[in-house]
């Protein structure tokens, strides 16, 4: 299993590592069991951009660069455009992944997604979000449709 | 940045008594079938090298059959003892949680073809006795097949014991000895054993070719059927370069064992010593019946694939079993038989030891797995988790 330049340097060298205390969503997904946990934190203005991001991961070289790739990809943006960030577009920005390592991506994506949710909630804004929440044990294989 | 290899249990670096008889090997290339004078001479070099094989082990020449390796030996053994015991209305093999793939996937494909399979559980410190063997066998065990060393946590499991329990119950008795050949005393003349997997490339032999150890009077079929090669139970013109340079390393590394020992368990225990100095970390296997170079650790909150890479980033060449080098989404077997839970096992690193290795290299290795856990702990959620419980506890 060989991994691309690009997930090697997201791995060694990742962005946006960190916390944010005064955050405005916070996103926690995944199972210390599948051996992969994102905790992804965003700053988001009152125009609904979000200005930082940082995050947290437990998990293999794939799942912190493909948390790197994410944040990068989601800062700057509107939270209606974080909310379209797909696994896929992780993937490609990375230069692909070995694909029993896809399932990183979709985490990523995942984790964004609860990172908004919880933005949502505490603005007190009602919004159905599509997909899995993240926080199930299917250390998600549901999922797995990249490529 | 030089490279500190202690990945030996993956495999080892060549020893140079192996590279020169295979040179030497590549210059005889006749057949060893055939009857002229070309085949005469790769005749005679691959029956010094079987001479040599068997001299090693304290067995016969005849007792040793050549193959491709560890897998293949245990394959054969297996699936071959199953076979012959079936005409005799045995139907029931034993084996245990922690065996290599190469065992528990060939078990697999008799369960699938009817074979009663019964797996051993092991102690926390990966280990299984001959008690629980005897209580296993029954008058339809055709095979009972316990691995003579782990090759994840390294620990030796009590062979001779398990063999008088398999010859007092008339049972056939094979072990996968890939780990401990060459690294521990094997005498076959006073070992009760009917079948031995080795592997030449884990005691400084060539990749792709090791041997099985067949006790005279025990009679398995063939596994790879052909031509007559070794006395006609393995088909398949002889390797003769790879057979030449496992002998040379198995006589090599035989004759040092004890030095080899005398080096590598300071080595070893320093190691261990400096990584059980990490917080929330934990040996795997127990300490005394363990491989010389063997370590196996597990850092809580850490995943080891990442681990893993940070250390070879850092000129670090190790292994760890957690899911994500093992291709599946599970960590080890091994890990979990001993009774880790997931989210433990995922965090292991093994660092295999070999007589190239120096203590300079130890102390870099204790300081570098000791600051990667930390700079990787930073980041995770699930340390983060780990400290704010314990601070909930105090």
């Amino acid at each position: 299993m060989i991994y691309s330049e690009k997930v090697i340097d997201h791995f060694q060298h990742p962005r946006n590592v960190g916390k944010i205390d005064d955050a405005d969503g916070v996103g926690e997904v995944g199972n210390a069991k599948c051996g992969d946990i994102m905790k992804m934190y965003l700053k988001v203005d009152d125009n609904g951009i979000i200005t930082d991001v940082k995050f947290n991961t437990y998990g293999c070289a794939s799942a912190i660069a493909t948390s790197s790739m994410a944040t990068e990809l989601i800062k700057g943006k509107s939270i209606d455009e974080a909310l379209e960030l797909s696994n896929k577009a992780v993937v490609e920005a990375l230069d692909g992944l070995p694909p029993v390592k896809l399932h990183c991506s979709v985490l990523a994506e995942e984790a964004v997604r609860a990172a908004v949710a919880d933005y949502y909630k505490r603005k007190g804004i009602e919004k159905e979000l599509p997909g899995c929440s993240g926080n199930c044990e299917c250390c998600h294989l549901h999922d797995e449709t990249a490529e | 940045m030089e490279r500190i290899y202690v990945d030996n249990a993956a495999t080892t670096h060549m020893s140079e008594a192996a590279v020169k008889a295979m040179e030497k090997a590549y210059s005889v290339y006749g057949n060893p079938s055939s009857l002229h004078s070309a085949g005469r001479e790769a005749f005679f070099m691959l029956t010094d090298a079987r001479k040599s094989v068997a001299e090693s082990l304290g067995c016969d020449q005849k007792e040793i059959f050549f193959t491709s390796g560890g897998s293949e030996s245990d394959n054969w053994a297996i699936t071959g003892a199953a076979r012959a015991m079936l005409k005799k209305g045995k139907n029931e093999i034993i084996s245990t949680a922690i065996e290599h793939h190469a065992v528990l996937h060939t078990l697999d494909s008799l369960a699938a073809q009817g074979f009663t399979v019964k797996i051993l559980p092991v102690s926390p410190s990966g280990y299984v006795t001959a008690e629980q063997v005897d209580n296993a066998v029954t008058d339809k065990t055709a095979l009972v097949s316990v691995m003579f060393a782990n090759n994840e946590i390294g620990t030796v499991q009590p062979i001779a014991e398990i063999g008088e329990v398999c010859r007092r119950r008339g049972v056939l008795f094979h072990t996968d000895a890939v780990q401990a050949v060459g690294h521990l005393h094997i005498d076959l003349s006073s070992l009760p054993v009917d079948m031995l997997s080795l592997s030449a490339h884990k005691f400084g032999g060539p990749k792709g070719v090791g041997a099985l150890y067949v006790r005279r009077g025990v009679s398995i079929p063939n596994l790879i059927c052909g031509g007559a090669q070794e006395s006609g139970h393995r088909a398949g013109t002889e390797n003769l370069p790879g057979i030449c340079g496992m002998a040379a390393a198995l006589s090599e590394s035989v004759a040092s064992i004890d030095r080899t020992a005398a080096y590598l368990i300071p080595l070893r225990e320093r190691l261990i010593d400096g990584l059980l100095k990490i917080r929330r970390s934990r040996l795997n296997g127990g300490r005394t019946e363990r491989l010389p170079g063997n370590v196996s650790v597990c850092f809580e909150g850490v995943e080891g694939e990442s681990l893993l890479l940070w250390l070879d980033a850092k000129g670090i060449c190790a292994s760890s079993g957690s899911a994500c080098t093992s291709g599946s989404l599970d960590p080890s077997h091994v890990l979990l038989a001993i009774g880790l839970p997931h989210e433990i096992a995922h965090g292991s690193l093994r660092l295999s030891l070999s007589a190239e290795n120096t203590e300079e290299q130890i102390d870099y290795i204790i300081r570098t797995v000791t600051d990667t856990v930390a700079y990787l702990r930073d980041m995770s959620p699930v340390w983060e988790k780990i400290v704010k419980d314990e601070e909930n506890e105090k």
